[in-house]
């Protein structure tokens, strides 16, 4: 060995050692996370074979009972679609989020750029600090909040404001009808003043200098929203379109199992594919079914997700999450 | 000329008029949020039988402290459950926080060899997961989540989403040439990541300590897939499970038997479960101030593109 290779023994090794080496350190700050993602996310992503199988617990371990489960292949999916269920879990997961989606975009986009136009800061202050309370509360205690109103017999609505009206009081627990408008409405409610902060902080970083110019021209207050305000945000508006559309057919379990306080009378217009696996899974132990409507919605939840970033990066490919 | 300068007014802010109409808008839809919790807050504090006769009202007409007495007197279940929601949350978030930031600092750096790989490792988890139930089944089988306090706090350490902001807001926040002149200056790189990139970064940490306190704190979902053991019930569960019966408040205490029958008769249910909303909510009412300096600032860099 000369002495040039004695001090630079880096030839030695092959080039992947010597880089790692070299981040050694960027490699060990990845690794809890690297841990994680691995068994909480990774590992999951190959148990979906389940859905394939009969699976059963057979003695020994997870494994060896996932290995000795009998194939079956398509006989879960099968069985799944052939359910009404299947039907209806669908129709309400994708009727719901699109509903949501074009209202609550609507919405929040409105109340943000009236927060940007009313005269006092103090008072916009409050109203941003009031509307964005519920994004704070779980949904088991908006479940809570909800029934304070609508309690068949001490709700606030049938006890104070029906009998005021001398209505009769509702069963509003199983009344399927109304509930398409509680759900949008509660929904609404929980996540209005978090999209309506996020637009509102794109609009207060617009460039000043815009307006500016637009008020030299003579523009009014509605022209510079229509044609300065709008144009400039739409990134935003996009990208959170598109965190939304790509998950479509994902529901919140909190608001339609717990709002709902999973009343059965109630399931033809509360159950999504979320509540479907949630209560099979964890009611009936049926692991057959649950899995395939898992597998169901994971696969057409990435195909969505893909489609909308695609369609997206067509638009605006800044905006594209990848 | 002065003319002029009330037309030039006129198009750099709202009229009169319509600025009264949208504080009116704006002040109804803010009472909507608030409203909800007001009444909670209010039945919680009325006496039981006041609560029979009249139902839900926002202004008590008997007034009583007795049922917050009956939940800490009696519910033993209730401290336990808080004391778990706490620990939960605290550890949690500082692990969580922690976790994400060491694995957003690497792929924010653009001299990191494998950033793409990381990044795209990272980002598939969004696009792609297994289900509820291959992730609940390997939680119960080989990572031995049942009844574990792990279970409440393992499944919530990385957030993809969480971490893409965290490395924009490192890209964006922290200039290359600054970690280079700590590293001309010798220091390594958990030095520079601990006390140049971390103390520079609050705003967005802080914004993704919010979201992640507020998920551990408001999380039933966790438990309900994995404990079943009264003692590592948190309070959003216990909520939940009082929904159907205040039993449950009981499951933990040690007069089980005669006593409870006698206990249950005599309790203030509807105000004693609101006054356990009250009790579950003030702490993220009281800290709400804190993080709300913080959010605007956190959120405009928050921008996922970087």
């Amino acid at each position: 060995m000369n002495e040039k290779e004695f001090l630079y023994p880096r030839r030695l090794s092959p080039a992947w050692w010597h880089e790692s080496r070299k981040n050694r350190a960027l490699f060990l700050m990845l690794f809890p996370g690297v841990l994680v993602l691995l068994f909480y996310n990774y590992l999951p992503m190959f148990g979906i074979i389940i859905a394939f199988k009969n699976f059963m617990f057979h003695d020994g371990n997870f494994f060896t009972s996932l290995f000795k489960s009998e194939w079956i292949g398509l006989r879960n999916f099968e069985f799944l679609f052939k359910t009404p269920d299947a039907y209806v879990i669908t129709r309400n997961t994708l009727l719901y989020n699109l509903v949501f989606i074009t209202s609550c975009t609507i919405i929040s986009l409105a109340f943000a750029i009236m927060l940007n136009e009313i005269r006092s800061q103090k008072l916009s202050r409050f109203y941003q600090g009031s509307m964005f309370l519920p994004y704070f509360l779980s949904w088991i205690v908006a479940s809570y909040l909800l029934y304070a109103f609508i309690s068949p017999d001490k709700g606030f609505i049938n006890t104070t404001i029906l009998k005021s009206l001398g209505k009769e009081p509702i069963a509003w627990y199983s009344e399927p009808k109304y509930w398409p408008y509680i759900i949008v409405l509660i929904n609404g409610w929980k996540w209005i003043g978090n999209n309506c902060i996020i637009y509102l902080s794109s609009i207060i970083g617009i460039d000043q200098e815009f307006y500016e110019a637009a008020r030299i021209d003579g523009a009014n207050r509605w022209q510079q929203i229509i044609h300065i305000t709008l144009p400039q945000i739409m990134p935003v508006i996009i990208v959170m379109f598109l965190i939304f559309v790509g998950r479509i057919f994902n529901s919140d379990l909190g608001l339609f199992y717990q709002v709902p306080r999973n009343a059965g009378m109630l399931y033809p217009v509360t159950q999504t594919i979320d509540v479907y696996v949630f209560n099979s899974l964890m009611r009936m132990g049926d692991i057959g079914m649950s899995s395939a409507a898992a597998l169901y919605q994971s696969v057409v939840g990435f195909i969505t997700i893909l489609a909308a970033n695609y369609a997206v990066r067509k638009i605006d490919p800044d905006s594209a999450i990848f | 000329m002065r003319k002029e300068q009330a037309d030039f007014n006129r198009l750099s802010a709202v009229s009169g008029k319509t600025n009264a109409v949208l504080n009116i808008i704006l002040l109804g839809y803010a009472l909507i949020c608030i409203l909800p919790l007001i009444l909670v807050v209010a039945v919680s504090f009325t006496d039981e039988t006041t609560l029979a006769i009249h139902g839900y009202r926002f202004f008590p007409e008997k007034f009583s402290l007795y049922a917050y007495e009956f939940i800490f007197s009696t519910g033993s279940q209730v401290v336990s459950a808080y004391g778990i929601t706490i620990l939960v949350t605290v550890v949690g978030t500082l692990l969580s926080i922690l976790i994400m930031a060491l694995y957003a600092y690497p792929i924010s750096r653009s001299d990191f060899k494998y950033k793409n790989f990381f990044t795209f490792f990272l980002i598939f988890t969004m696009l792609f997961n297994g289900g509820m139930v291959s992730t609940y089944l390997i939680g119960v089988n080989i990572l031995k989540l049942k009844d574990s306090m792990w279970g409440l706090i393992f499944p919530y350490l990385m957030n993809a989403f969480w971490v893409i902001i965290l490395r924009t807001f490192f890209k964006t926040n922290i200039p290359d040439s600054l970690i280079e002149a700590a590293r001309i200056d010798g220091a390594g790189e958990f030095t520079i990541f601990f006390r140049i990139v971390m103390p520079l970064a609050v705003p967005g940490l802080a914004t993704i300590a919010l979201f992640a306190t507020l998920q551990y704190w408001n999380d039933w979902f966790l438990a309900a897939l994995y404990i079943n053991d009264p003692k590592l019930v948190p309070l959003p569960y216990l909520l939940y499970q009082v929904q159907t019966s205040m039993q449950y408040l009981l499951q933990n205490s040690s007069n089980i038997g005669g006593m409870s029958g006698d206990i249950l008769s005599k309790m203030p249910s509807e105000a004693a479960r609101m006054a356990m909303v009250v009790i579950g909510v003030g702490p993220i009412v009281l800290t709400f101030p804190f993080f709300q300096r913080y959010l605007v600032k956190g959120l405009t860099v928050g921008a996922i593109k970087g």
